[in-house]
């Protein structure tokens, strides 16, 4: 099997970027995000990204990097506070936007990579998002049509992968970084820890390795927290 | 003395069941997860991917790959589990979670529900909100009753673009609650605060609903 291990970030994005693709990513917030590949593609310098991701960073964090260095030329998200360059480009039409509802969004995702052209749901019935979509009645309910997202290339951030490319992920980490693995036409993985093929049981693998093309350890990380909210320990 | 927040918190916790799964919104509604009545099993739900919200963490156990819904570092339960935001959706718009409680900008007499954007100003995205109020057995929404300019929010028709259409179930307000049996009845209101008066809501809604 060819090797999907590779040095670095930018070795592993190489001969995948250009110009206007469009790229899914992985997180929800700045947890389990691709940090390592979003370095790699901001010092490639590729323009006019249509990245889909359910958030856009906070200030340069995440996504948020590319945005201020503007390679982002349309986002579809489903939440984009704590940004303020983002709010900047936005209101200064420099930036497209696409609002997508959060379980929409990551359901367009798993349908991409299931090979499912549409599905239809009742999010957003009677609101902004169904106009200009088809609707539908099912026993007696309406729906609208979403359509399934295929990406150019997919980013994700695991927890440990094998060789093979089976990989589980971290907690709440998972977030979107499943459904975005699957979406890509080419899935890049960065992970904590590469471990032997054997490793994992085969009945607790989050991600078949079919659905990851390329890795690399991005180890180590600062994981960033957003909000840190603790309790304190009640007295002894 | 009208209902504080943490009181109208409390209040929509009576609607809590054992064995219920709920979405708790952020603000307001993420209070009532301190409101759970003592002996009751209640399963939270986290659209990012987690069933079984545990309290904060320690000072010194935050983990920055375990958040909540608000980005808000949490810990876990013996009973949780992780998953996809695919996964978690489906359980959403699937009709598996029993309960959500949700704030809101405004409701409509015919149970429509405004709460994600204010044209004109900065759109953040609707994040789960439309998912939730499509796909959530019940809803019920807790908020002031008023505008902080002295508004009614309990109107005839939103103004504001929707969240979803005829999808609220109940009203818990600083003054009182309204409810409804089923998406095709109107609102009635059904409790008062303590000192609140019929009189006083009916001067504070603008929305049809039937008298306590």
């Amino acid at each position: 099997m060819a090797d999907k291990l590779f040095p670095n970030a930018a070795a592993a994005l190489d001969g995948l970027l250009r110009d206007g693709m469009t790229i899914a990513s992985g997180g929800f917030g700045l947890c389990g995000i691709p940090e390592r590949l979003i370095e790699a593609i901001l010092d490639s310098g590729v323009q006019r990204l249509v990245c889909v991701s359910n958030n856009a960073g906070i200030d340069n964090e995440g996504l948020g990097k590319l945005l201020r260095s503007r390679q982002i030329a349309k986002m579809i998200a489903s939440y984009v506070g704590e940004n303020k360059e983002f709010e900047r480009q936005y209101l200064g039409g420099e930036l497209e936007v696409e609002f997508v509802p959060q379980g929409t969004l990551a359901e367009r995702l798993r349908a991409g990579g299931a090979g499912v052209a549409g599905f239809y749901t009742r999010t957003g019935v009677g609101t902004l998002v169904a106009e200009g979509k088809e609707h539908k009645e099912f026993d007696g309910e309406t729906y609208i049509l979403e359509r399934g997202i295929r990406a150019d290339i997919s980013i994700i951030k695991g927890w440990k992968a094998d060789e093979a490319g089976n990989l589980v992920f971290r907690k709440t980490a998972r977030n979107f970084n499943h459904p975005a693995a699957t979406a890509g036409k080419v899935c890049i993985a960065e992970v904590e820890e590469i471990v032997p093929t054997g490793s994992f049981d085969p009945d607790c693998i989050h991600l078949p390795g079919i659905y990851v093309n390329r890795m690399i350890v991005g180890a180590p990380y600062d994981k960033k927290i957003e909000f840190r909210t603790v309790r304190q320990r009640e007295a002894a | 003395m009208p209902w504080t927040r943490d009181q109208m918190a409390a209040r929509a916790a009576r609607e809590l069941k054992d064995g219920y799964y709920v979405n708790l919104g952020i603000g307001i509604p993420t209070l009532v997860a301190n409101n759970i009545p003592p002996g009751m099993t209640v399963t939270l739900q986290s659209e990012n991917g987690m069933l079984g919200i545990g309290p904060f963490p320690y000072e010194g156990e935050e983990d920055a790959d375990l958040v909540n819904a608000g980005k808000q570092t949490i810990s876990p339960l013996p009973s949780t589990s992780f998953f996809s935001s695919a996964d978690s959706f489906a359980m959403i718009r699937g009709g598996h979670i029993d309960l959500t409680v949700l704030g809101a900008m405004e409701i409509s007499e015919k149970g429509d529900i405004a709460n994600w954007m204010i044209p004109g100003k900065m759109v953040k995205g609707m994040g789960g909100a439309m998912d939730l109020v499509a796909g959530v057995k019940r809803i019920i929404v807790v908020m002031e009753h008023t505008s902080k300019h002295g508004e009614p929010k309990f109107i005839p028709e939103c103004t504001l673009p929707l969240t979803g259409k005829n999808v609220v179930d109940m009203i818990v307000t600083d003054l009182c609650v309204f409810q409804r049996p089923d998406h095709d009845s109107p609102f009635r209101l059904i409790e008062l605060a303590p000192g609140a008066t019929a009189e006083e809501v009916a001067a504070k809604t603008t929305a049809h609903y039937l008298p306590l």
